[in-house]
């Protein structure tokens, strides 16, 4: 059985000021089996954030549904643990609270908490850090941050919405290799999405391509290459074939959301 | 030269900021002892200075501003414990602030001073009085303020909170007043400064103790040199709860700052 099922899930935004209704979303069908790392690759406002909110539950879908083990989703909850592309730390909240904030919500005692919470400062590389204000990291700390709170849920499912979009290269290169490098010691299932191609071959098991809006798959293209995986991977020529074919797909509905743009 | 936004070196500023005081004193010594204008409407800096030694020392003024104090605290305190919990309702629900805005945005334009005789009519001329005009002064503005930081909350915090696996209770504990209590902080620091304002006008009408008092009694004997004490007196109190306030403020919310 898949781990998530999305069914039919479509989102239709009413239109402002009496304007005609948007469609963001056409009607998306995506099976997700457990352990599998996804990557939604797309142009933006393809609606590809959209998707991964309604999985999360912070958007209603305008029809169809989604399930998680089976059961139907209809708010969010902490076994969708999400990171989002903004900084979203609470900023009255040092590193070590912040990651133990779900496990507080859901009135864990502190003993078991504080090991909580040390295991994953442990597992981003955080330590030292652990009563520092998130005003005081650096954006690649501050994500790290966001990723051990997301995990130490441990949700079902983990949901990143372009984490590293507001990183720098060299930055963002080293926050792939962690977060792979975690996926492959703990296995979950990940569904993570980005407008980089690179970015997306690089993690995935299997990339999701999304056509310009409104979005719908496109294409589904499995990703065999093998675990664990190093950056040099990225200029082996199996990637770079992914990546062409990628890029012409891409590039396609990256010149057509442009044109309705213009038009 | 002076280039738009450049910062100033902090001893200059320091020199600038003192400097408008001494031009400011000097110019007021100048037209006084210097006979330009008329003793009786306005009296020169070294007798306000004498002047108000002898209140001080002979008329226990330290006694008004005591008491004065007492009422701005007490009128504030009372304000701040009504308000600040229905702002953050009104914030926070929006149905309580669709059933409480409109009125409270109309009590806000009710001028404190002109409910003094109501107030009077109905507390008497006690301290009780003191501390309402105070509150009605400052308990509509509290709301008001408190409402609208509230309700700009960062939806992306309340929506990380939210998948983290808060309920709708734990959001507004856990949240929306954390993230929003230094800004709550900073306008009852505001507000502390216009309930001086309130509590001097309560004080000319129907009193016979604090700051206020003093001032419209020296009115009555021409004593310019004592009311430019007691202002200058309520100018010092207001910047000395300023800085507390500030510092309690910093003290309390380090990560705003850090």
């Amino acid at each position: 059985m898949s781990k998530l099922l999305i069914e039919g899930v479509s989102r239709t935004f009413a239109g402002v000021g009496g304007g005609q209704p948007v469609q963001a979303l056409q009607p998306v069908d995506l099976a997700v089996a457990a352990n599998d790392f996804i990557t939604i690759l797309g142009p933006s406002g393809c609606g590809k954030s959209t998707l991964l909110r309604i999985v999360a539950g912070l958007e209603a879908p305008s029809t169809g549904r989604v399930l998680l083990d089976g059961k139907a989703v209809t708010r969010p909850g902490p076994d969708r643990g999400m990171v989002f592309q903004s900084y979203t730390l609470f900023p009255w909240l040092t590193v070590a609270e912040n990651i133990g904030f779900g496990l507080r919500e859901q009135g864990r005692p502190e003993g078991e908490r504080n090991e909580i919470v040390a295991s994953y400062i442990d597992l981003v590389g955080l330590k030292g850090f652990e009563n520092h204000w998130p005003k005081q990291l650096s954006g690649g700390m501050q994500q790290r941050t966001a990723i051990a709170r997301a995990l130490a849920n441990d949700p079902e499912i983990l949901l990143l919405d372009e984490p590293f979009g507001a990183l720098d290269n060299q930055t963002r290169g080293l926050m792939q290799e962690l977060l792979l490098g975690i996926w492959e010691r703990r296995k979950k299932t990940v569904l993570f999405v980005t407008h980089d191609i690179e970015e997306a071959i690089f993690m995935a098991s299997r990339v999701i391509v999304m056509s310009a809006r409104p979005g719908r798959i496109k294409s589904d293209v499995p990703v065999d290459l093998p675990h664990p995986r190093h950056y040099t991977l990225k200029t082996s020529p199996e990637f770079s074939a992914l990546k062409a074919q990628l890029t012409e797909d891409i590039r396609i509905e990256a010149m057509r959301t442009a044109q309705t743009q213009s038009a | 030269m002076l280039r738009p936004l450049h910062p100033v070196a902090p001893g200059t500023r320091s020199v600038l900021g003192i400097a408008f005081f001494v031009l400011f004193v000097a110019f007021w010594a100048w037209i006084t002892l210097g006979g330009h204008v008329n003793r009786i409407f306005l009296a020169d800096p070294l007798s306000m200075l004498k002047d108000g030694w002898r209140l001080l020392v002979e008329d226990r003024f330290w006694l008004d501003i005591l008491i004065t104090i007492w009422r701005v605290f007490g009128g504030f305190v009372l304000a701040s414990i009504v308000a600040v919990p229905i702002g953050i309702a009104m914030g926070a629900w929006k149905p309580v602030e669709a059933f409480l805005e409109p009125f409270v945005s109309f009590a806000r334009y009710l001028p404190a001073s002109a409910f003094i005789p109501l107030l009077i009519l109905w507390a008497g001329i006690g301290e009780f009085e003191k501390l309402l005009v105070i509150f009605v002064g400052s308990v509509f503005q509290i709301i008001l303020i408190v409402a609208v930081k509230v309700g700009s909350t960062r939806r992306d915090l309340v929506e990380a909170a939210y998948t983290l696996g808060a309920t709708d209770n734990g959001i507004v504990k856990r949240v929306i007043m954390p993230a929003n209590a230094p800004e709550i902080a900073e306008t009852l620091r505001l507000v502390l400064g216009w309930a001086w304002t309130y509590v001097i006008v309560a004080e000319l009408i129907g009193s016979s103790s604090g700051i206020g008092y003093m001032i419209i009694n020296s009115q009555s004997r021409l004593a310019t040199g004592q009311i430019i004490f007691g202002i200058i007196i309520i100018g010092l109190i207001g910047l000395l709860s300023d800085f507390a306030f500030k510092a309690l403020n910093r003290w309390l919310f380090p990560w705003s700052l850090a």
